[in-house]
């Protein structure tokens, strides 16, 4: 068969009513457009929880008390940091983390107020990748002895020095006077934590000045967080931590009161929220490239009506019913395709732009722009098919006889 | 080879089955011979039309058999009827059927879409143009039909019936849509094609027309009533 000829002349026919073509193909359109811009909108969501995760630290094993046990928030102890930081082979370091109630600060005629408080260990800047840019962090020896000194963020910093140096500065958190030694780079708001806005204390000097002791032990902690040499040393980082303290607690490790979680466990638990979310939107993308396809069905059987005498003139001079329908199903197919193909670009670019305004991340998932595509041409073969055998059926003596 | 390009033989049509069965042809023998222009005449309902869709291979026989051009097609499959169509038949119609938004040119090389072997576009397209040449139509080429009069229109249309070079033209009621002066193009074209060779069968009620040319048929109620070789109109009165 001369498939060049009569892909011709289906493309012909198209474009001899283009308009109508054009509208034929929106449904398409809107549909290959929605699955690639809701995708790239989930996917773009998802990327930013895992990146807020991923700023915590690279490597990052985090130690927390198991919520909803009654108790369980005063078990996890500044011990068992210890214990793990001597026992458990493969880390590089740990940092332990109290958060007080927030307190007001003063620094010359400055008041901040409701500042909030972070008592940590030595290894906090190391551990959570998150540098000191002028001065220097507490060491493990001021830590031990309560020394009094603070670690400013670097928001603090500016709101309450300025442009002047705050390092020697005394600042008063509460009614304790405290000696800035250093200010933290830059962060900004990572998952809700505004990392600028906090100061950060010697956890030792958090316990002792800052924690009501009738509602926790004095030494209990919020967090430990442990950094694994490599992303290899993971599973036998989680796996020491988890014995170590299911013996110190005395407790089943198969029941513990505390949970041992890397980033990834964390980045999964929020995919799998944002993921019912992704489907749902990828569902309702698809409907719509169905109903562009209905579209297409609805458009193409009309053109079927409409052209019964072309079909019966063309039978009259020679085509078979085959050619009728290949011709009307390549119309079909050229204009699901020609959909998809602008679909492609508009969802593309729709992504870009929805990215560009800034209210919401997106990330163009690479496997959309075939799978819309895709779907496309099997919606115009599968709704095309029918008008198509439709034409074909005809027979040339009533068709010519149509008015 | 067979001087006759058709040969019908006890030829019948029957719609509808048992007490309801309709005889639309009742045995029709009828040969003609090549080169030969003959028109078929006959009241509506006759069977004229249905003869015609049956010569025309657009519709099987109930029974009978047709032998166009050495081949028998009474029991030929649909593709099979295709193929026929697109080499042995040139068709041309009462109202024309241009498609309308495609040009005299490509209305003209439309069946050479269909032909079995690939015709290049340059040589399809110069084809076309000797056709469109050869009804007068040389300045028309790109003109769409609503551009071009009636006469004009159907002279498109006879160049599309011959640019395949079928053996056989098919005029169903040619003039039957134009003015007299129109017609008598038309008719003239036809009777040149005719004396070039061509052999041709048309439908017509109208007895001018008919007396273009050299054989008249004559059918009524599924026979034919006469079949005259001597340019005569034997089926004055019958219609209408």
């Amino acid at each position: 068969m001369k498939f060049r000829k009569i892909f011709r002349s289906a493309w012909e026919g198209l474009m001899l009513n283009k308009v109508r073509s054009f509208l034929t193909t929106l449904g398409v359109i809107i549909g290959v457009a929605s699955v690639i811009v809701m995708l790239a909108v989930s996917a773009g969501a998802e990327a930013s929880i895992a990146d807020q995760i991923n700023a915590l630290g690279a490597n990052l094993i985090i130690v927390s008390p198991m919520r909803g046990v009654p108790g369980a928030s005063r078990t996890l102890l500044l011990e068992d940091a210890y214990a793990i930081e001597e026992q458990v082979v493969g880390i590089t370091g740990i940092s332990a983390e109290q958060n007080p109630a927030p307190q007001n600060i003063r620094a010359g005629g400055v008041t901040l107020e409701a500042i909030a408080m972070v008592g940590t260990t030595a290894g906090f800047p190391d551990v959570r990748d998150y540098a000191v840019a002028e001065g220097r962090y507490f060491t493990a020896d001021e830590d031990d002895c309560k020394a009094k000194l603070v670690v400013l963020g670097a928001g603090i910093a500016a709101d309450l020095f300025g442009a002047e140096s705050a390092l020697g500065q005394t600042i008063t958190v509460g009614t304790t006077k405290l000696t800035v030694i250093g200010v933290m780079e830059a962060k900004g708001i990572v998952s809700d934590v505004d990392y600028d806005g906090r100061i950060y204390l010697p956890l030792n000097l958090v316990l002792q000045k800052f924690m009501p002791t009738t509602m926790m032990r004095a030494d209990a902690v919020r967090t430990i967080y442990l950094k694994a040499e490599s992303q290899e040393q993971i599973p036998s980082v989680i796996a020491q931590t988890t014995a170590l303290l299911a013996e110190r607690h005395d407790v089943d490790a198969a029941k513990p009161d505390f949970t041992v979680q890397t980033q990834q466990d964390i980045i999964a638990t929020q995919e799998a929220t944002t993921a019912a979310f992704r489907d749902l939107l990828a569902w309702v993308a698809g409907v719509s490239l169905l109903v562009g396809g209905i579209g297409i069905m609805n458009i193409m059987l009309v053109s079927v009506t409409e052209r019964t005498r072309e079909i019966g003139l063309r039978q009259a001079l020679g085509a078979r019913p085959s050619n009728v329908l290949t011709q009307f199903l390549i119309e079909a197919i050229i204009l699901s395709l020609a959909g998809g193909l602008v679909g492609v670009i508009v969802g593309v670019g729709g992504s870009y732009l929805f990215g560009s305004l800034g209210t919401m991340r997106t990330e163009i998932v690479p496997l959309s722009i075939p799978l819309a595509f895709g779907a496309a041409a099997i919606v115009g073969i599968f709704f095309g098919y029918y008008p198509a055998t439709q034409a074909a059926k005809l027979d040339p003596i009533e068709a010519l006889r149509r008015e | 080879m067979n001087n006759n390009l058709i040969e019908i033989t006890g030829m019948t049509k029957v719609y509808g089955e048992d007490d309801a069965a309709v005889y639309a042809l009742a045995g029709v023998d009828v040969q003609v011979a090549r080169g030969e222009f003959v028109a078929i005449m006959g009241p509506s309902g006759s069977g004229k039309s249905t003869l015609m869709n049956i010569v025309g291979c657009l519709d099987h026989p109930t029974d009978g058999a047709y032998i166009l051009d050495g081949r028998d097609v009474s029991q030929m499959t649909k593709n099979e009827l295709a193929d026929v169509r697109n080499e042995k038949l040139g068709f041309i119609f009462q109202s024309f059927n241009l498609l309308p938004r495609l040009s005299a040119l490509s209305n003209v090389m439309l069946p050479m879409l269909y032909n079995a072997d690939d015709v290049p576009d340059e040589e399809a397209e110069a084809r076309a143009v000797a056709s469109l040449t050869s009804v007068g139509l040389e300045n028309r080429l790109h003109h769409r039909p609503n551009q071009l009069s009636g006469g004009q229109q159907q002279r498109v249309a006879i160049a599309r019936a011959l640019v395949n070079h079928p053996p056989l033209i098919l005029a169903d009621e040619p003039t039957g849509n134009l003015d007299s002066k129109s017609s008598v193009e038309i008719i003239d074209i036809l009777r040149n094609l005719h004396k070039g060779g061509a052999t041709i069968v048309m439908v017509t009620h109208e007895a001018d027309i008919a007396a273009h040319a050299e054989r008249v048929i004559c059918v009524k109620d599924g026979k034919i009533l006469s079949d005259g070789r001597d340019g005569k109109n034997h089926c004055s009165g019958l219609h209408q």
